[in-house]
């Protein structure tokens, strides 16, 4: 049953993949991405990791494809990425892949029985941090480090994304749909959605310390909503030269690093959470953070500012 | 046994929809009546599915969950038709 299970998820992901390399139209490979993140998705339920099948549904397929699909709309002009490749070189590619895969395939089966494996480590010091969830755990305490450094590299691609607007534009806000007002069924959509989204958003940020959920998933999905009014027109854009987009962007890396800074003095090390009050100090630095991701987001999607009419 | 009955009956007649759905958004002519086949298929199937799924859910609350899941879709689907047909008729007015 398992089996069948997995082969009727495997398929779609092979062909998937497939359809986005092979169709000749853009737009359709991005639809194809959408489609092949939710069966990814199902495919990480089937395995029981349902955290990353969160992750994977709401960043891998939902806004990263939303970028996509927001990049192909700005660009006007095609892009020439030079001389297209030739049979030599797509076959010495595949051969490469077919390789990789098969290596791969290899190692996975000629593991030992049981598999190696640092669960019950990780298990063990989870009631000292007050978290429940394993996956949690990892990404807030014993990795600490590299969940501050996504946020930096979520940063620095927002400052990029400022470096790519007219100079005119500086301090403006984006303008993401600009054509003609939005759809009435969008509007009613919006209304609708937004109430229940931030409810579940809440679920998924507190739940997310005993269960699969967490903060990215919850800005993610706040930041989701977000776009989803400013495209019904209900709520604005960021400015970029606004007061509070700086102060919300700086807040999250900020607390993460003072709330490192708490533990060189009182645990010991850097990012080290001090026993007494490890739980409340990660909720407040993943309330900073949450703030942080869920702006970040929506710049990145909505685009570079451009100079606000009217002015 | 009537719940497991009422489950076979409800989620099979759901699936009929969707296959019906997808037939018609493979064969129908133009944009709009394809729409109208998807339309029918996501929101009528995935209702008898949750539906059918409804007994088995074992608590009220999984039950509430899944007509919500149900309701959420149905918004989703419809507004997207709706945008979808309105975008067609703006690039059929424009040809």
């Amino acid at each position: 049953m398992t089996e069948l299970l997995a082969l009727t998820l495997a398929l779609p992901l092979l062909a998937g993949a497939l359809f986005i390399v092979a169709t000749a139209s853009t737009r359709a490979a991005l639809f194809g991405f959408f489609a092949f993140g939710l069966f990814l998705a199902l495919a990480w339920v089937a395995l029981d990791a349902v955290d990353v099948a969160l992750t994977e549904a709401a960043i891998g397929g939902g806004a990263t494809g939303l970028l996509l699909l927001r990049l192909n709309g700005r660009m006007r002009h095609p892009v020439s990425l030079g001389e297209p490749a030739g049979p030599r070189l797509k076959i010495a590619a595949g051969l490469l892949a077919a390789l990789v895969t098969l290596a791969l395939g290899a190692l996975l089966l000629a593991l030992p029985e049981p598999a190696p494996s640092l669960a019950a480590a990780t298990v063990e010091p989870l009631p000292t941090l007050g978290i429940g969830n394993p996956v949690a755990a990892v990404l807030i305490a014993y990795r600490a480090l590299d969940t501050l450094l996504e946020i930096v590299v979520l940063l620095i691609a927002v400052v990029g994304l400022r470096a790519l607007g007219t100079d005119r534009g500086w301090g403006g806000r984006p303008v993401p749909w600009p054509e003609g007002g939005p759809s009435p069924a969008l509007v009613f959509l919006a209304r609708l959605l937004i109430p229940a989204g931030l409810v579940f958003a809440a679920y998924l940020f507190w739940v997310g310390a005993d269960a699969p959920g967490g903060k990215f998933q919850a800005s993610t999905l706040l930041a989701a909503l977000w776009l989803l009014a400013i495209m019904a027109g209900l709520a604005p854009a960021p400015s970029s030269g606004g007061r509070w987009t700086g102060r919300a962007l700086a807040i999250g890396p900020l607390a993460f690093i003072a709330a490192g800074a708490i533990g060189i003095a009182a645990a010991g090390s850097f990012l080290a959470w001090p026993e007494p009050v490890a739980k409340p100090m990660i909720i407040a630095v993943e309330l900073a953070l949450a703030v942080s991701i869920v702006v970040a987001l929506v710049l990145l999607v909505a685009g570079p500012p451009e100079r606000e009419t009217g002015r | 046994m009537i719940a497991d009955l009422l489950t076979i009956v409800l989620v099979s007649t759901g699936a009929v929809f969707f296959l019906a759905g997808t037939v018609g958004l493979l064969r129908f002519p133009d944009p709009l009546s394809r729409l109208h086949a998807l339309t029918k298929a996501d929101s009528l199937g995935l209702g008898l599915i949750a539906l059918g799924l409804v007994p088995q859910a074992g608590s009220i609350w999984m039950a509430l969950k899944l007509l919500l899941v149900w309701l959420l879709v149905l918004a989703g689907s419809t507004a997207a038709g709706q945008m979808l047909a309105r975008l067609h008729r703006a690039e059929a007015a424009d040809d």
